[in-house]
């Protein structure tokens, strides 16, 4: 593939392993013939079905999470060259231009290791439970059309639904500190569950979660119940830990815009704490 | 009395909405699911979601030609109960789907926004952006994460279904499943299981679905003694990017914003497209098709694309087969507002901007119409008799099936944006059935049953699981089975099917049976082995991939996605109109007979050697009679004329007799 710039007919695959939590990490090298249109995810599953070292070694094949690969399920966000984002949009091709010869692979870094990339997000979904990220409805049953909406209000909450989940801005947030939680024996999944959620509730939310807080709270049935979010966003590990250190708007893969969520959220909150001293 | 609980198996539209409707009406529910229910299949959905609408309404749209559209569109194959129902509760799910705050494309006024899609003539389409799927699964993500909240519900994220248990009565009584990162295996104690697993594109390797949708949790139902319908009615997406992973969907939307499908009238012109002047250009789906044009149903376009590329050799690369999708001559920002999302998937992967260069698409493997046998109970007028049991059950009692894993709503082909509301219909609809399944005094409960059933089951798939776990290197590799599966299937069993081809395709994949089941794992151990969850999904795509094969092998004729060039029923060419009446009354005839023998649903099941066995079953067809898909056939007005005639005359003696 000369005419991609990087005039070589393989390169190198560096991945950080670690076979389980609480265990070492280690590198390791795997050689992958190139071919036309690769991206990492096509990368992983060659070495899926043929997992051998550079030294020829067999190994145990690299875990990764993955599911729709066109990057609108958010499952597959790792460290590519550094860069938190989706395996599946990593182009092969692109990622040599930018660095010849070899990717480096390691898994997001704030969140515990599962095993080798697969790390557990589970404290982002969480995040959302503690803003209310919900429409609270009061039945499923036919009551007729929502509200008509302005197609301005449209264009401005769509960009904020397309919120995938992916972890990529907590990934590049500095107040966003991993958590990990040691399995103690003999506890079940719930258990655990229970223990990391207590930890979870207090630290901090994180930009998806204070967008997905804005995007209910601008939907004309979501603005009813406004006050719980809001207490949410100001309560501890709420928006206050926010340092705007801005990285998170500029590695979402949706182009989300965090940072205008946050700083209206900064101001409803603002107004919110007022209101309620005025209102005691 | 003892606490009755439901098991739901996935967590797309169907699982969620299903999940979501249980909770509100009180009964608690444990919901299984390969990946966190967010990250679902659901969100690969991009065009939107079929209703009749206020607009619709006002050009003389209604519901029943919803109903109609739909049947028709899937040749007659659907039973028309369920479907009457589904297009009847259409807007009132929009509505629903609207409240919980799913941000759907506005009019001006503040109305919601539609679209048109194909088989239809009106914009039924309610859509958000080019994300529909992810934005429906997302609002009813959040009302099952307010149901968690509240206790109702408990999720069981990257656990996967294993096998129902069943118990001496043939009653299924909860669930073997397995946690994919400590691998550990857990029964679950249910009154009722509800399937909500997807489609099995990766059957054919590669296909526009995602990784998850292997067929698996329906697979070992189909093990456990369910029947599956229908399997050879595989939609073929006309539309998709190519690629070495994953055919990615470009949404049927494209066209439905005006996108016009063509390519050079001189086969591989290597010029720029956009440099090659209109009369050098062949719309071949606009030409043979002026009613409809770009918006043919899907296996009509995916026939013409493979057809021009494969047949004519008008492919647009020499080594490829691919045609344009030309969306140059909508205003960028006109293309921005309402595909954004889809837009922005190729850019991605392709470096090609589609708003300035036309797309290069080819068919995929897109969507399964079959799926697990599904009953229903018919209502007095002809709909569903909504709080029924049996609506959605397998023929397991206690185990039901519900979203694209059933059946029931397609028949043999369905029309874009049709399967979004059947997912959330069916899931919404199980709901009230089960709850009065479970306050029925017969049902028992699960509660009840012996420890010793559950722990069979776990130690049912502890042996399965060791029997692979132990075996010696050197065996076959099941990713390169996996890759030679779909080769075979891909080519016999997708857009045009030959006998022959379905024969030896048969027999290569008997072969592939025997090595896979004695394949070998590169990893043997015990915490997160995806390594051994592929394997073992693998080995259970084996069944389906042969009940796909059989029942294309077995079904002689044309319908729906069905295409087989030997049993076509060409249009007449003939000029002079007798003569041309004379041959659409023998087209009629043959019309008649055709339907007389396939107009029935496959029915498999297993026999104790793991081969399918099939029977066929009929269709309710009283609602709207079953009249020949017409679409772009040369002769279709006399044909169509003569069969008017046939019917207005069965009307009138039908009416005698009743009178």
């Amino acid at each position: 593939m000369s005419d991609q710039g990087h005039g070589s007919e393989s390169f190198e695959m560096r991945i950080l392993r670690q076979d389980g939590p609480g265990k070492r990490s280690y590198w390791q090298r795997h050689r992958i013939a190139h071919e036309p249109e690769m991206n990492v995810i096509s990368v992983l599953q060659r070495i899926a079905s043929q997992a051998r070292t550079v030294d020829g070694e067999a190994v145990a094949p690299v875990a990764w999470e993955s599911n729709c690969l066109e990057e609108v399920c958010g499952a597959c966000t790792m460290l590519i060259n550094g860069r938190t984002r989706q395996a599946c949009s990593a182009l092969v091709d692109n990622l040599l231009t930018d660095q010849a010869g070899e990717i480096e692979l390691r898994p997001m870094s704030k969140f515990p290791v599962i095993r080798d990339l697969v790390v557990d997000r589970s404290r982002l979904f969480r995040s959302l439970t503690r803003v209310k990220a919900w429409i609270p409805v009061d039945t499923y049953q036919d009551m007729g059309p929502g509200p008509r909406q302005a197609q301005s209000a449209q264009e401005r909450m769509y960009p904020l639904s397309e919120c995938m989940s992916c972890g990529c801005c907590v990934e590049a947030c500095p107040q966003y500190t991993k958590i990990e939680l040691p399995s103690r024996t003999g506890e079940d999944n719930a258990e655990k569950t229970t223990r990391e959620n207590q930890k979870f509730d207090t630290a901090f939310l994180g930009p998806h979660a204070i967008s997905q807080a804005m995007l209910f709270n601008d939907n004309p049935t979501g603005k009813m119940t406004a006050g719980p979010r809001l207490d949410a966003l100001t309560a501890e590990g709420g928006i206050q830990i926010c340092g705007n250190a801005q990285n998170c708007v500029a590695v979402c893969p949706k182009e989300i815009p965090l940072t205008t969520s946050i700083a209206r959220a900064g101001r409803a909150t603002t107004f919110h704490v007022l209101k309620n001293f005025f209102d005691r | 009395m003892a606490k009755q609980r439901v098991i739901v198996i996935g967590g797309g539209l169907a699982g969620l909405s299903a999940t979501m409707e249980l909770a509100m009406r009180g009964i608690d529910v444990d919901l299984v699911s390969l990946t966190p229910v967010k990250r679902s299949h659901s969100v690969c959905a991009q065009g939107g979601i079929n209703s009749v609408n206020d607009q619709t309404r006002l050009l003389g749209d209604n519901e029943w030609k919803h109903f109609d559209d739909t049947v028709y569109g899937g040749d007659f194959l659907q039973h028309q109960p369920p479907v009457n129902e589904m297009t009847e509760w259409a807007p009132r799910i929009i509505d629903l789907m609207d409240r919980l705050g799913v941000t759907f494309n506005r009019t001006v006024e503040g109305f919601m926004d539609h679209r048109r899609f194909g088989g239809t003539l009106f914009k039924r389409t309610a859509f958000a952006g080019a994300t529909t799927g992810q934005q429906l699964l997302y609002a009813l993500d959040e009302q099952v994460r307010r149901w968690e909240a509240e206790g109702k519900v408990t999720k069981h994220e990257f656990w996967e279904f294993l096998a129902p248990v069943i118990d001496d009565d043939g009653v299924c009584r909860g669930c073997v499943i397995q946690d994919l990162v400590t691998m550990q295996f857990r029964a679950l104690r249910g009154d009722a299981v509800v399937l909500a697993t997807g489609g099995c594109g990766l059957v054919f390797g590669r296909s526009t679905m995602s990784m998850v949708c292997t067929g698996g949790a329906v697979s070992r139902a189909f093990q456990a003694g369910a029947k599956y319908a229908n399997a050879e009615f595989i939609q073929v997406h006309p539309t998709a990017i190519p690629g070495a992973d994953k055919l990615r969907l470009m949404s049927e939307s494209a066209r439905g914003e005006g996108g016009r499908v063509w390519v050079p009238r001189k086969g591989q012109d290597p010029r720029n497209p956009n440099e090659i002047p209109e009369a050098e250009r062949y719309y071949f789906l606009e030409e043979r098709y002026p009613e409809y044009g770009n918006l043919v149903p899907r296996d009509i376009a995916t026939r013409e694309i493979f057809n021009v590329c494969v047949y004519e050799g008008l492919s647009v690369e020499p080594n490829r087969q691919c045609v344009y999708l030309d969306l140059t001559h909508i205003p960028a920002e006109e293309l921005d507002r309402k595909l954004g999302g889809i837009l922005s998937i190729y850019e991605k992967f392709q470096g090609v901007d589609p708003r300035f260069t036309p797309m290069k698409i080819f068919p995929a493997v897109h969507y399964s119409m079959g799926g697990l046998w599904a009953d229903y109970e018919r209502s007095a007028s002809g709909g569903l008799e909504i709080g029924s049991p049996r609506n959605q059950v397998t023929n397991i009692p206690g185990l039901y099936a519900i979203g694209e894993c059933d059946y029931q709503y397609h028949g043999g082909n369905r029309l874009g944006a049709n399967s979004l509301l059947s997912c959330i219909f069916s899931g919404l609809i199980v709901a009230p059935g089960i709850e009065n399944l479970l306050k029925s005094s017969d049902a028992g409960s699960a509660e009840d049953q012996s420890e010793s059933l559950y722990e069979q089951g776990i130690a049912a798939e502890r042996a399965r699981q060791d029997a692979l776990t132990k075996r010696p290197a050197g065996g076959g590799n099941p990713y390169e089975i996996h890759q030679q599966l779909g080769d075979v299937m891909t080519k016999a069993a997708t857009v045009v099917r030959h006998n022959k081809d379905l024969e030896a395709a048969y027999q290569t994949v008997s072969d592939l049976t025997e090595q896979a089941a004695t394949c070998s794992l590169s990893d043997t151990g015990n915490w997160t082995n995806q390594n051994l969850a592929f394997t073992k999904s693998l080995q259970d795509m084996f069944p389906l991939a042969k009940t796909i094969l059989k029942g294309a092998l077995q079904r002689d004729e044309c319908r729906g996605a069905h295409f087989k060039p030997e049993f076509a029923m060409p249009g007449i060419e003939c000029e002079d109109p007798a003569e041309q009446r004379r041959e659409a009354e023998v087209w009629c005839d043959q019309f008649e007979k055709k339907n007389q023998r396939w107009l029935k649903s496959t029915v498999a099941e297993l026999d104790d050697a793991g081969e399918p066995q099939l029977t066929y079953e009929e269709v309710d067809t009283s609602l709207i009679p079953p009249r020949p898909r017409l679409y772009g056939l040369v002769g279709a007005e006399m044909i169509e004329e003569v069969w008017k005639e046939r019917a207005t005359k069965a009307e009138k003696s039908a009416g005698a007799t009743s009178s």
